[in-house]
């Protein structure tokens, strides 16, 4: 059994106007020192998901279902104060924007050495050496000296380094990572990467990263989990993904953005339309009305079947949600002479 | 998107022109409101990157630019005891019809250059000719006819939108101010407007929070089209939007750039969009131009080390699909302050190749190529960086930047707009020419 095992994970929040399936049916696996990826617009319930993971929905306002086996323990079993006990412990989180995830009236220091103290029985002074030791670790300049400031006081970087200190700083064996660095520049970003990564090496922690953005998950990512509307669309190792892809929406994604690399000739294709609504999400499978590719799919399946996620044409552990019969064949004649005409051409020659 | 393109140029607005194109409105298909209006999507085609016309005029040119903002001391009289030196010394030209992409770090003043050329700040000091036409110290009153001519679009289109103001009123405003139509020809103009941006002209007595974050970035760029001007001030237009959101908004801007021959200042720190919608890009670094250069040269042979570093750091999905991640140049620490920035290079408390010229000598922005200029002692591409400054000969300092009596100091001509038909070649170490 893998260290993080969730299996049939469903958040509904129920809303006036009916029932809001922010995540719907989530199953995934990760293993210790492993990344997992998850891409997806927003309100692709990728937020959604990991909060459950940590026990931050309220149990008057969401309906969380499934299971999460943390390591053989379903968290979603565990009593309010049993999984306080574990959050921040076992389980930590960093946050988008580290301005707003930190309190301005408490100096960095005590809100790095609290998220120590509530789950070690220390002394105020033991465990601001431990932050001291923490801020050094991330790589903060002069960490006893910076351990007194206020967050405003920190750069956008440093913040963000501060925010990994405290999430770290317990030796948690599982860390989500929820859009880290998109409040950063890419310098900053980069930084931030490097030191994930260091960090992840050096405390064997499991690793869930959350962005929009698939250069990050080309870099971070062992496996990715693409998500669209609630569900995995497309789910398997970081390699296979991003050089097979096989669903639809991940080709959507792929062309539509620009790269720094690449043929100046490679098009820009956008996916045309909105992300749905989750209220009332389309029938089938939910991205039929934006996929070009529909009309390759005999008769009204797409409108009217949800597709499983079930293995595609090249590995068992390679799964996708669509009912494209031959996605390898699409991808490679119609996808990838627009979007990387180079790689096209070096392949002929 | 299948408008057409290009073809059909413009007569200048009538009163009441119909520049739709006619065949096929931009896709019409974002809506949230009617989700069930989408039924099938038609299979768009993308659009491959912008190119440069190499013998537009220019239509902008911007000259020894600055900025500097008063720091004020707290407390009851408020001596300004320092100033930001958001802009310092930046000069360029944006051709006819041609994109001028700015990039950088937070803070290094992409945005204030932007906002100085709309005159939405007036310069400190520096030129800023439009048309042929100084318009860094024209006064209020004689701003107003600029504002059809320049027009900007906003990053965040959340707080750029008056939320109780109706859709119409938002893109017809610019009509009734500057009287351009009668009264009632504005809502078919503000229709027409609509459709241009493909939103469903049927919609312009709603209000800006009834659309989604694509939509009312359209709606942005709508207002900025209603006074057909001929120069667009991007700032960051995209980065608030989602991935799959932000092609659909780029390919628009190309469409209405071909469409209306509209020249861009296009603002955005992420290097891939710039890259893809600028055939001209300019590098900033706390308020200065360190690297200026066409799309290829720039991005594949860039000089400055700072570009450099940028370029190492994106992190780049395709580049890791066909196997190997790029080494990054890791940059320590930030961007330094403004207020009191480093003596010589601004760059050089960061940069990895750093001597002790760099914080004596500030270097020349220097023409090194056809259409490339960089601003460094040790101008090199990556890993061939000079052991021996290539800018002290010129400057008439020695390798350590001290005063060198025997050497003579060249004028160059490297911090003008544009280019000169003669430029430094690094290898030879003289003056070459095409």
């Amino acid at each position: 059994m893998a260290f993080l095992s969730v299996r049939d994970l469903k958040v509904h929040f129920p809303t006036v106007d009916g029932i809001v399936k922010a995540t719907d049916g989530l199953s995934f696996d990760l293993e210790k020192g492993k990344t997992l990826g998850i891409v997806g617009e927003s309100g692709s319930g990728k937020s959604v998901s990991s909060s459950a993971i940590l026990g931050l929905h309220r149990k008057t306002s969401a309906m969380v279902s499934g299971e999460i086996l943390l390591d053989g323990t379903d968290l979603l079993k565990l009593s309010d104060e049993q999984m306080r006990r574990r959050r921040g412990k076992d389980v930590a989180m960093i946050f988008q924007d580290p301005l707003s995830a930190m309190h301005p009236y408490y100096t960095v220091g005590n809100q790095v050495a609290e998220a120590y103290r509530v789950h070690h029985n220390v002394s105020k002074k033991v465990a601001k050496a431990r932050a001291v030791e923490m801020l050094d670790r991330v790589g903060i300049p002069q960490p006893d000296r910076r351990v007194d400031d206020y967050p405003h006081q920190f750069s956008g970087g440093m913040r963000q380094r501060a925010m990994i200190a405290m999430g770290l700083i317990n030796n948690p064996s599982l860390l989500i990572a929820d859009e880290p660095t998109t409040a950063l520049d890419v310098t900053v970003q980069a930084q931030i990467l490097d030191l994930l990564q260091d960090l992840q090496k050096e405390f064997e922690s499991a690793v869930i990263i959350i962005t929009h953005d698939l250069g990050v998950i080309a870099e971070m990512a062992d496996d990715v989990l693409v998500m669209y509307a609630g569900r995995a669309v497309e789910y398997g190792s970081g390699n296979e993904i991003l050089t097979h892809p096989e669903m639809p929406y991940t080709w959507g994604l792929l062309s539509s953005v620009p790269d720094v690399t690449g043929d100046t000739e490679a098009r820009l294709i956008p996916i045309p339309g909105n992300p749905p609504s989750l209220l009332n999400p389309p029938s089938g499978c939910a991205f039929h009305p934006r996929c070009a590719h529909r009309d390759k799919v005999p008769g009204d399946l797409c409108v009217t079947t949800l597709p499983e996620l079930a293995p595609g044409t090249r590995t068992e552990t390679h799964l996708k949600r669509c009912h494209l019969a031959n996605p390898d064949v699409v991808y490679e004649q119609e996808i990838l002479p627009e979007i990387a005409p180079e790689l096209v051409e070096e392949k002929q020659a | 998107m299948n408008n057409k393109r290009g073809d059909d140029k413009l007569t200048p607005l009538p009163a009441t022109a119909n520049f739709l194109p006619q065949d096929d409105p931009i896709s019409r298909t974002e809506d949230p409101v009617d989700q069930d209006e989408i039924d099938f999507v038609a299979p768009i085609e993308g659009h491959a990157a912008s190119v440069a016309d190499p013998n537009a005029k220019p239509i902008l040119e911007v000259r020894d630019l600055k900025m500097y903002f008063p720091v004020k001391s707290s407390g009851i009289i408020r001596r300004t005891i320092g100033h930001v030196q958001a802009v310092d010394g930046v000069s360029f030209q944006v051709p006819e019809g041609g994109a001028l992409g700015l990039v950088g770090e937070s803070g290094c003043g992409k945005s204030t250059t932007g906002r100085m050329v709309t005159r939405l700040y007036e310069p400190t000091s520096g030129t800023i000719t439009f048309d042929g036409r100084d318009i860094s110290r024209i006064s209020t009153r004689q701003l107003k006819p600029l504002r059809r001519e320049v027009q900007m679009i906003f990053q965040d289109p959340y707080t750029s939108l008056n939320p109780r103001h109706s859709v119409g009123a938002i893109i017809g405003a610019p009509l009734a101010i500057h009287k351009v139509l009668p009264r009632n020809k504005i809502l078919p103009r503000v229709q027409e407007l609509l459709e241009i941006v493909g939103l469903n002209p049927e919609h312009y007595n709603r209000y800006p929070h009834e659309f989604s974050g694509g939509q009312r970035q359209r709606i942005g760029i709508a207002r900025a089209l209603t006074l057909q001007p001929k120069l667009l001030v991007a700032d960051e237009p995209v980065s608030a939007l989602d991935v799959s959101i932000q092609a659909q908004v780029i390919n628009l801007l190309q469409d209405v750039q071909r469409e209306f021959n509209i020249a861009f200042v296009f603002v955005a720190h992420d290097l891939a969009v710039v890259r893809h919608f600028c055939p001209e890009i300019a590098v900033m670094y706390l308020g200065k131009i360190v690297e200026i250069a066409d799309r290829d040269t720039l991005y594949n042979r860039p000089n400055h080390p700072y570009t450099q570093a940028l370029l190492s750091a994106v992190p780049d999905v395709k580049q890791a699909a066909i196997g190997g991640r790029r080494e990054r140049i890791r940059l320590e620490g930030d961007v330094p302050s403004p207020i009191n920035p480093p003596s010589g290079c601004r760059f050089r408390t960061r940069c990895p190749i750093a001597q002790e010229i760099c914080a004596r000598v500030e270097p020349p922005l220097l023409q090194i190529g056809k259409r490339h200029k960089v601003a460094c002692h040790f101008a090199g591409e990556l890993g061939h960086h000079p052991d021996r400054p290539v800018t002290a000969p010129l400057l008439g300092v020695d390798d350590t930047g001290a005063p060198d009596p025997g050497a003579t100091p060249t004028t160059m001509a490297g911090n003008e707009p544009g280019y000169s038909d003669t430029w430094y070649d690094l290898e030879r170490k003289t003056m070459a020419s095409a």
